[in-house]
C-alpha cells in the first residue's frame, strides 16, 4: 500500500496544467465570458490531442489505457483553471460518441435534477440521448456565465455513468477549492489593512487554514474513491467535494472584501461553478441517503 | 496511488487479528475510570503482552527497541487493535506517542537504552510537564527555571495538565535554562529534562475535570535536583527537541480513535434504526455524512502516513490539519448521537457519557484548534505572523 502519487501520475499532472497554463490562462477565461463562447472548439481538440478525454479508453481502441485515479488528476486541474464545457459527459462519452476521444465533438449529458441541461446549444451529443436534435429545447438566463442552460421536456440521467460522473466532478471542485484557496492566500499576503497585510490578521488566516483542511479533506477522498472504486467513497467524495468548492469560493469572496463582489474578480466564476456541479450527477443529499444506507449496511 | 495491502502488510493482519481473538477474552475485567492505580496496573497488564508478542514500539527503530516496521504496519495494528475492541493505549500515552518517539529521535544510546525498554514492556509510566499555569497554548511563555548546579539542574515551578501524572514515573519536562531578555526570542533557553516524579520537591495535585475524573493534575516543582544527564538535546535547544514531539502528537496520536468513532457511528446507525429515528431523514441525513467524513479522515490519516513513509518517518506539518478537522468531526459525531438517543442520551452508561464530555478537550489539548490554524496558515500556507 502506497497512497501517493507515483512518478508517473506527478508529471501527468504536471503536464496538464502546464498546457492548461499556456491554453487556458487568466486571459482565456475572461474571454469566454465576453464572449459568451463557452466551449473553445480549439482548446476542446487540444485536450482530445493531449489524451484528456480518451485518458481511460483503452489502447487497442486508440486510448491512453490509463484509471480513474489518473483521470482525477487532470481533471483537478481542469477545475483549477476553470475550464468551461462538459468535460465530464465528453470523457464518459469516449469510445461510444465518435470524435468524444479526440476531443472533436463536444458531448453533454443530462447530469441535472429536473428538466435542465447545461451546453445543449453547444454539443454535438447527448451522453444516452440519440435524436436530441429534434427535441424541443428553450435557452434559460443561467447562473453561471459559462454553463449555459437549456430546458427540455424530458431528459434521462444517464444512470450508467452515475458514479463515475460524480467522481470526476468532484475532481473538477477539488481543483476548483484549491484554486480559490491560492487566490486567497495571495491577495491575504498582497493587500495591506491598518498598516500590515491582512493576511497577518487571524482573523484572515483562519479562513485561509480552513479551506486548506476543507480541500484537503475532500481531496484525499477523491484519490482514495479513485483507487477504490467504492460507490460509498465516490458519494462521500463528491459531498465533500461540492462543499469545499462552494464554501472556499465563498471564503475567497469574503477575504477579498469589496473587490471580491465585483465582476472583474474571478471569485465568482469559480462560486457559480461550483454550484453548477453540486447540482450534477450527485446532489449532497443523495449522497447523504446513499452514505446512510452504505453505513447501516456495513455495521455489523 | 495505491491502496492494495501488499502480501506482507495481508499476513501481518492475519496473523495479529488471530492473536487478538485469542488474548482479549483472557483479559481481566476493566477498572473503573477513577480508579488510577487500578487503570495503570490495567494499562500495564497489556502493553507487557503486546511486548511479548512482539506488537510493542512495531514503528521504533530496532535499536530503539522497537521492530523497525514503516509507519504503514503501524497504522494496521491500530485499525485492527480498535477494530477488535482491544484497550486503548491509556496511561502509556505519553511514554508511548511522545517521550519516547522523541528520546529514540534525539537521545544518546544510553539514553535509549535506559528509558525506551520500560516504556514498551509497560514498566514505566510517562506524563507530560509541558503546559504552565497562565500560558495556556503559549508553550514557550513557560517560566519553570532550571538553574546549574554542578552535574545537577535545580528545578523550581509549576506545570499544569500534567496527563496522568498521578502515576507516572517520568515526566518529559520542559524549563528555562536562559531566562528571556528583550534580546532573546522566547523560545531560545529552553531546555528537555527527563524528571523522575519520585524526586524530592515534586508535589501533584490532581484536578478533576468536567467529565468528573482526574485526568490530569497541577504539579509544583521545589528545588528538584534533576542530573544532567537526564537533558535530551543540548541545553537550550529543548523547544526544538519539543517540536519533534508535538509532530508526532499531532500527526499520529489520534490515528486508533478514527477507527474507534468509526465503529460508534455504525452502533449509532443500528441503535436509529432499532429506535425509529432512522426513518427522521434529519438523522439518517447526518449520520450519513459522519460516515462520509470518517472515511475520508481514515484515508487522510493513509494519505500522510503514506507521505511521511517516502519522507523518512517524521510527520510533517499535515498532521496541524488531520487535527482540526478530526477534533471537529469528533464533537460532530457526539452531538449526532444526542439526536439519534434524543433524552436517552442523558441516561447512557459512563463510557458513552465519558467519551461525549471527553471530545470537548480535542479541540483544547495539543494546541487549540485557533493555534493549529495559525500553523496551518503560516507554516503551511506562508501567511504573514502576527496577532
Amino acid at each position: 500500500m502506497d497512497f501517493q502519487p507515483t512518478e508517473e501520475q506527478r508529471d501527468l499532472r504536471a503536464g496538464v496544467r502546464g498546457l492548461l497554463a499556456a491554453r487556458y490562462g487568466r486571459e482565456a477565461l475572461r474571454a469566454s465570458v465576453e464572449s459568451e463562447v463557452c466551449v473553445d472548439r480549439d482548446l476542446w481538440r487540444r485536450l482530445g490531442d493531449a489524451g484528456f478525454f480518451a485518458l481511460r479508453l483503452p489502447e487497442a481502441e486508440g486510448g491512453v489505457g490509463l484509471g480513474l485515479p489518473e483521470a482525477v488528476l487532470v481533471f483537478e486541474e481542469a477545475g483549477r483553471a476553470l475550464v468551461p464545457g462538459p468535460l465530464v459527459a465528453t470523457h464518459l462519452a469516449a469510445g461510444t460518441v465518435p470524435g468524444a476521444a479526440a476531443g472533436t465533438a463536444v458531448v453533454t449529458a443530462s447530469d441535472l435534477d429536473g428538466s435542465l441541461v447545461a451546453h445543449w446549444g453547444e454539443a454535438d451529443a447527448v451522453l444516452g440521448l440519440p435524436g436530441f436534435a429534434s427535441t424541443p429545447a428553450e435557452p434559460v438566463r443561467s447562473a453561471d456565465p459559462l454553463t449555459p442552460l437549456h430546458r427540455v421536456a424530458s431528459a434521462p440521467v444517464p444512470g450508467a455513468h452515475r458514479d463515475e460522473g460524480a467522481l470526476l466532478t468532484a475532481a473538477l471542485q477539488v481543483g476548483s477549492a484549491l484554486r480559490t484557496l491560492e487566490l486567497a492566500v495571495r491577495y491575504a499576503g498582497e493587500r495591506e489593512q491598518f498598516g500590515r497585510p491582512i493576511g497577518a490578521f487571524q482573523a484572515v488566516k483562519h479562513l485561509c487554514a480552513e479551506m486548506l483542511v476543507r480541500a484537503e479533506v475532500a481531496r484525499t477522498a477523491v484519490y482514495a474513491a479513485a483507487v477504490t472504486g467504492d460507490p460509498g467513497e465516490t458519494a462521500a467524495a463528491k459531498l465533500l467535494a461540492d462543499e469545499a468548492a462552494v464554501r472556499n469560493a465563498r471564503d475567497c469572496l469574503q477575504v477579498h472584501g469589496g473587490m471580491g463582489f465585483t465582476w472583474e474578480a474571478d471569485v465568482h466564476l469559480h462560486l457559480k461553478r461550483a454550484w453548477v456541479r453540486a447540482e450534477q450527477w450527485r446532489t449532497a443529499a443523495e449522497a447523504e441517503e446513499l452514505l446512510a444506507t452504505d453505513l447501516l449496511e456495513g455495521a455489523v | 496511488m495505491d491502496l492494495t495491502p501488499t502480501e506482507e502488510e495481508r499476513e501481518f493482519r492475519a496473523r495479529l487479528r488471530e492473536w487478538l481473538a485469542k488474548v482479549l477474552p483472557e483479559l481481566p475485567a476493566k477498572p473503573s475510570p477513577d480508579d488510577w492505580p487500578g487503570r495503570r496496573a490495567y494499562d500495564a497488564g497489556w502493553q507487557r503482552r503486546l511486548y511479548d508478542a512482539g506488537y510493542a514500539g512495531l514503528h521504533w527503530p530496532v535499536d530503539a527497541g522497537g521492530q523497525g516496521a514503516g509507519p504503514t504496519r503501524h497504522l494496521i495494528f491500530l485499525e485492527e487493535t480498535e477494530r477488535a475492541g482491544a484497550p486503548y493505549v491509556g496511561a502509556n500515552f505519553v511514554g508511548l506517542l511522545h517521550a519516547g518517539p522523541t528520546i529514540a529521535a534525539e537521545g544518546t544510546a544510553e539514553q535509549r537504552a535506559r528509558w525506551l525498554p520500560p516504556v514498551l514492556r509497560g514498566d514505566e509510566v510517562w506524563c507530560q510537564g509541558f503546559s504552565e499555569p497562565g500560558a495556556g497554548s503559549d508553550l514557550a511563555a513557560l517560566r519553570t527555571r532550571a538553574v546549574r548546579d554542578g552535574d545537577e539542574y535545580v528545578v523550581t515551578g509549576s506545570k499544569i495538565w500534567t496527563s496522568h501524572a498521578e502515576v507516572a514515573d517520568w515526566c518529559e519536562l520542559l524549563v528555562r535554562t536562559t531566562p528571556v531578555d528583550a534580546d532573546t526570542p522566547k523560545h531560545r533557553g529552553i531546555t528537555w529534562l527527563a524528571m523522575p516524579m519520585d524526586a524530592p520537591g515534586v508535589t501533584v495535585r490532581p484536578l478533576r475535570t468536567l467529565a468528573g475524573s482526574t485526568e490530569f493534575a497541577e504539579m509544583f516543582l521545589d528545588e528538584v535536583r534533576i542530573p544532567v544527564g537526564h537533558r535530551v538535546g543540548a541545553e537550550d535547544d529543548g523547544w526544538r527537541v519539543t517540536m519533534v514531539t508535538l509532530s508526532f502528537e499531532r500527526g499520529t496520536a489520534f490515528v486508533g480513535e478514527v477507527v474507534a468513532c468509526r465503529r460508534t457511528l455504525g452502533e449509532l446507525a443500528r441503535t436509529a434504526k432499532a429506535n425509529g429515528r432512522w426513518d427522521d431523514p434529519v438523522v439518517r441525513r447526518a449520520l450519513g455524512r459522519l460516515h462520509g467524513e470518517f472515511g475520508a479522515l481514515w484515508r487522510l490519516t493513509q494519505w500522510n502516513v503514506g507521505e511521511s513513509e517516502r519522507s523518512g518517518g517524521v510527520p510533517g506539518t499535515g498532521g496541524s490539519v488531520f487535527k482540526l478537522a478530526y477534533s471537529h468531526a469528533r464533537q460532530e459525531l457526539y452531538d449526532v448521537a444526542a439526536l439519534v438517543l434524543g433524552a436517552g442520551s442523558l441516561a447512557l452508561d459512563e463510557e458513552w457519557v465519558l467519551d461525549r464530555l471527553s471530545s470537548l478537550s480535542y479541540t483544547i489539548a495539543a494546541g487549540t484548534s485557533q493555534i493549529q490554524r495559525n500553523i496551518v496558515a503560516e507554516r503551511i500556507l506562508g501567511l504573514p505572523k502576527g496577532r
